[in-house]
């Protein structure tokens, strides 16, 4: 049998020095009518050869983001990573330990936890990150489940930009506590400040703002800071891609409490959207009500600097039902690959990565908005990527530009956004793409 | 010896990378105003790709793990990772594909899911599965969510959460974020859920009872069947806690059970490997009346063609941003294929000699207080030892010095100085034979020499840590100033 060591005669060996005559003996005591008396319906066991057949078999049946050229983004994007990284996470020290319970024979993985913290809290400029969350939605949601239960009040404030699957996440996750949930509808691509000045009441525990928002717009997080601290209680909650921050002021400048997001960026691959990696940064009030996990330096009995899991009185293991949150298993490996690239592309790297999808992404927009019938969404400022309004539906044009070769983005009609294309852009495409794309597009249009 | 950070290593200008030139001749200040842009940027070290890749390999050394030694971590089910499993790792086309790719080029990975979905129905004996989860405790949320809004949609407020005393601490955190009140029943003197004292605390607004079975005693409770009528009799639903369920694989179904629903944990039960603390996976299965309340999307196939199906009556919405760790599912994928019924089969067999084994091999010096229908772990109590100074953290940490990783300690709560051992299936009679030795020996040595115990470990590449010193020195993360 695959992957169990121990013979039928060790087994019977066992067996005897238990103390039964057989396995069936082991399961005396339940109930009879529970054991199954006939196969699982399942397929017949397939050996290594077979089953690599039939993986690749599967995978080959995929169009995967190296065949056509993509421009796919909303959350998941299509960055470089060096072959470090995944040489790094593929190591068995780290792909294959547990959670580091055992800090003398875990310094490993919490000295790689401790430095990703540190990376976190100088992106985003925030005083405290922790060392995972699932993902970019469940992040958002969070925050805003630490913000019910920090100030009690009952109204979430949401900008409408906000990416409509964390929409969702956040709507699963927080309804349970009873909240008020507003969302503020946008102008021009970004939140509508005057609305959010209207709703911001007395009662307001949290006001959420995604930048970049959905669209790819950066909001002007500094006009937005003392509108929403005017409420003394209320949390400034911003979620971001954190490339994005080589290039814009970071939100812990702006005395945001809370920052939030989607790591998959840094060196992680899209992986049909999973595993994902969700950070989580907080001011240094808050770091007591931080979910999931946190490593802190110490000694040893030697006096020798090392690693532990801390603050661990937040966890469910510990405190139980009155835990910030039930986090336990994380995205540990996710959050290695990401320390691992920024260490990697190093200060210079990460911020040639943010500059050339932005300088790229921008040469596209406008090229795009030169086309007969194409207009920009918005003429707020955007960030790597950004929505256009098309001619003809967007679902039509992704399906006819697959057949050129290319990934066009993603439809946001479905999502209430009519007859408008996202379109991403990563340090990926090469001008000829790009020229290339737009060609294509051009064509299409003088079809219709 | 201590290894020093990745940012005391850093030289100005050094690089580790190379991109292709920007072809296009623009300027990030040309585009946007001067003061949204960055002038001070984020302190990210300046290295080598060979100083990175030796930072890192360096500190890996310090860490256990299962290809090096055993790991008898009770309740994490650390089995041996199958390296096939690891293909999926450089296949393109399942790590280069988009969630938003049209349904038509991921083809091969919807149907993975789709199998995935039917062979853990099949498995858990439930009617339908989402895979989104991405955790046990993801699988929690999503399953008591499914409580919360079936008695919702029923027109019915129902307040509280029933748990025996052993329950996981992820199940009442859990609840706790659903607003529901934790109600904890004493488990009774054989370890198990004491059907009198569940009948004292039912009543018409309990929402649910959440149990693991085999509990986390490693122990089968065998009233299963009367507790689920009890529960179903005043409207609550069964929650099963997956955690354990590597001890019933193609024995025993929680949908034959009562269990309305059960979360899977694909990388315990299902061989993926932990990388030390995810990814997961934490898929969840549903009886017959919950299916329409399931995460969306889930994956259908009609006509050989396979696809996202959004239209779920009474839908929670979404957990998880897209459909769940993908990669962690196609690994548990691969794993089924090659067991199939009969090697299924064969892995509970063995978790449970193995488990009754070492609990037979241990008794003479650590004493089971539960030890009635043991299945794939056990509980021992290290109360005794506490006469010669030791406490059961010396054991764990004496056992770090033989070169092996200590079990579960001090859970579950009603054994006093717990040791929650699991052996799983992938271990040879050999490494448990060898493990008991040593576990001999450090009670002899509790006995004889305890502070040989309590100032272990001694062999590890750091000696015991100052967790309170962590906590009254917060340094969580590198201080650049200093």
């Amino acid at each position: 049998m695959p992957f169990i060591s121990n013979t039928d005669e060790q087994r019977k060996q066992m067996l005897e020095e238990i103390g039964v005559a057989s396995f069936a003996d082991l399961l005396k005591g339940i109930p009879d009518e529970l054991l199954i008396k006939h196969p699982l319906k399942l397929d017949e066991p397939l050996s290594e050869f077979e089953i690599t057949k039939k993986v690749q078999e599967l995978a080959a049946q995929n169009i995967n983001t190296s065949e056509l050229v993509s421009f796919l983004g909303a959350g998941i994007y299509d960055h470089f990573i060096p072959a470090a990284v995944n040489y790094v996470i593929g190591r068995p020290e780290f792909y294959s330990a547990y959670t580091p319970y055992q800090a003398e024979v875990s310094q490993g993985t919490l000295q790689f936890i401790y430095e990703y913290q540190t990376l976190i809290c100088e992106l985003t400029g925030m005083y405290a990150s922790n060392a995972s969350m699932y993902d970019g939605a469940t992040a958002c949601a969070e925050s805003l489940i630490l913000a019910l239960r920090h100030n009690k009040n009952k109204k979430i404030i949401i900008s409408s930009l906000i990416h409509p699957h964390y929409k969702q996440v956040i709507e699963t996750y927080i309804k349970p506590l009873d909240p008020e949930i507003v969302y503020i509808p946008q102008k021009n691509g970004r939140i509508d400040m005057e609305k959010l000045m209207q709703e911001m009441t007395d009662d307001v525990s949290a006001v959420l703002i995604p930048s970049p928002n959905f669209l790819g717009v950066i909001e002007n997080l500094e006009a937005l800071e003392p509108l929403i601290h005017e409420n003394k209680k209320a949390l400034f909650i911003v979620s971001t891609d954190p490339l994005s921050l080589l290039l814009f002021n970071p939100p812990g400048k702006y005395n945001v409490d809370i920052v939030v997001g989607e790591g998959q960026v840094l060196g992680n691959m899209q992986n049909l959207g999973g595993p994902l990696l969700g950070f989580f940064a907080v001011n240094q009030k808050l770091i007591r009500k931080m979910p999931g996990r946190i490593v802190g330096a110490t000694v040893d009995t030697n006096g020798q600097k090392g690693y532990v899991l801390t603050l661990q009185a937040r966890e469910q293991h510990i405190r139980r039902g009155k835990a910030t949150s039930n986090i336990c298993t994380n995205e540990s490996l996710c959050s290695l690959a990401a320390t691992v690239y920024m260490v990697l592309m190093g200060k210079q790297g990460l911020r040639e990565v943010a500059d050339q999808s932005t300088i790229k992404a921008h040469y596209l927009h406008d090229k795009i908005c030169q086309i007969n019938g194409f207009q920009a969404a918005n003429t707020a400022p955007f960030f790597k990527e950004f929505a256009v309004k098309t001619p003809i539906p967007p679902s039509e044009i992704i399906s006819k530009m697959k057949h050129k070769g290319y990934f066009a983005g993603v439809d946001i009609s479905q999502y209430g956004y009519k007859n408008q294309l996202l379109i991403a852009v990563t340090e990926k495409r090469t001008k000829q793409e790009l020229d290339a794309f737009v060609n294509e597009l051009e064509k299409l249009v003088e079809e219709v | 010896m201590a290894t020093k950070t990745i940012f005391e290593k850093s030289i100005k200008t050094r690089k580790g990378y190379t991109l292709p030139k920007c072809e296009i001749d623009n300027n990030i200040s040309e585009i946007f105003p001067n003061d949204i842009l960055r002038k001070d940027p984020p302190r990210v070290p300046e290295v080598s790709e060979l100083d990175t890749v030796r930072h890192y390999i360096e500190i890996s050394d310090k860490n256990h793990f299962i290809e090096k030694g055993f790991y008898p971590l009770g309740s994490c089910t650390m089995k041996y990772n199958p390296k096939i499993n690891d293909i999926v790792n450089v296949i393109t086309g399942f790590t280069d594909i988009h969630p938003m790719q049209p349904e038509d080029t991921i083809q091969g990975a919807l149907q993975v899911m789709y199998e995935l979905q039917q062979d853990l129905a099949e498995i858990s004996g439930m009617s339908a599965v989402s895979l989104q989860p991405v955790a046990g405790a993801h699988g929690e949320f999503t399953g008591v969510n499914i409580i919360y809004n079936y008695h919702k949609n029923k027109g019915q407020h129902r307040t509280k959460i029933i748990m025996p005393d052993s329950s996981h601490g992820t199940n009442p955190a859990t609840s706790a974020l659903h607003g529901m009140e934790v109600i904890e029943i004493k488990s009774n003197e054989d370890g198990k859920v004491d059907t009198e004292v569940l009948k004292d605390v039912l009543s018409d607004d309990v929402a649910g009872f959440m149990l693991t079975n085999p509990n986390t005693l490693g122990v089968f409770e065998t009233n299963i069947q009367e507790i689920a009528k009890l529960v179903h009799s005043v409207g609550g639903l069964m929650y099963m806690d997956g955690a354990n369920l590597n001890a019933m694989l193609g024995y025993i179904r929680p949908g034959d059970m009562g269990f309305d629903i059960v979360h899977f944990n694909l990388h315990k039960t299902f061989s993926t490997p932990h990388g030390g603390g995810g990814p997961g996976g934490g898929g969840i299965g549903v009886s017959e009346k919950l299916v329409d309340y399931l995460p969306v999307p889930v994956v259908k196939k009609k006509n050989d063609v396979y696809y996202l199906d959004y239209d779920a009556k009474y839908s929670i919405g979404k957990v998880h941003s897209y459909f769940g760790n993908f990669l962690v599912m196609l690994r548990a994928y691969i794993y089924l294929k090659m067991l199939g019924d009969k090697g299924l089969k064969r892995v509970a067999e063995n978790a449970v000699i193995n488990s009754n084994y070492l609990m037979a091999k241990l008794l003479s010096e650590y004493p089971v207080p539960y030890q009635k229908n043991i299945m794939h772990e056990f509980v021992a109590c290290g109360k005794k030892f506490k006469e010669y100074g030791v406490r059961t953290l010396d054991i764990a940490k004496r056992l770090l010095d033989y070169g092996f990783h200590a079990p579960t300690i001090y859970f579950p709560l009603i054994v006093h100085e717990a040791l929650m051992i699991e052996p799983t299936e992938t271990e040879s009679k050999e490494t448990l034979d060898t493990f008991a030795e040593v576990m001999l020996k450090i009670a002899q040595e509790a006995k004889e020499n305890p502070e040989l115990l309590k100032e272990a470990p001694q062999n590890t590449p750091a000696t015991r840590l100052d967790e309170t010193n962590a906590i009254r020195n917060l340094d969580i993360k590198y201080n650049f100033e200093a």
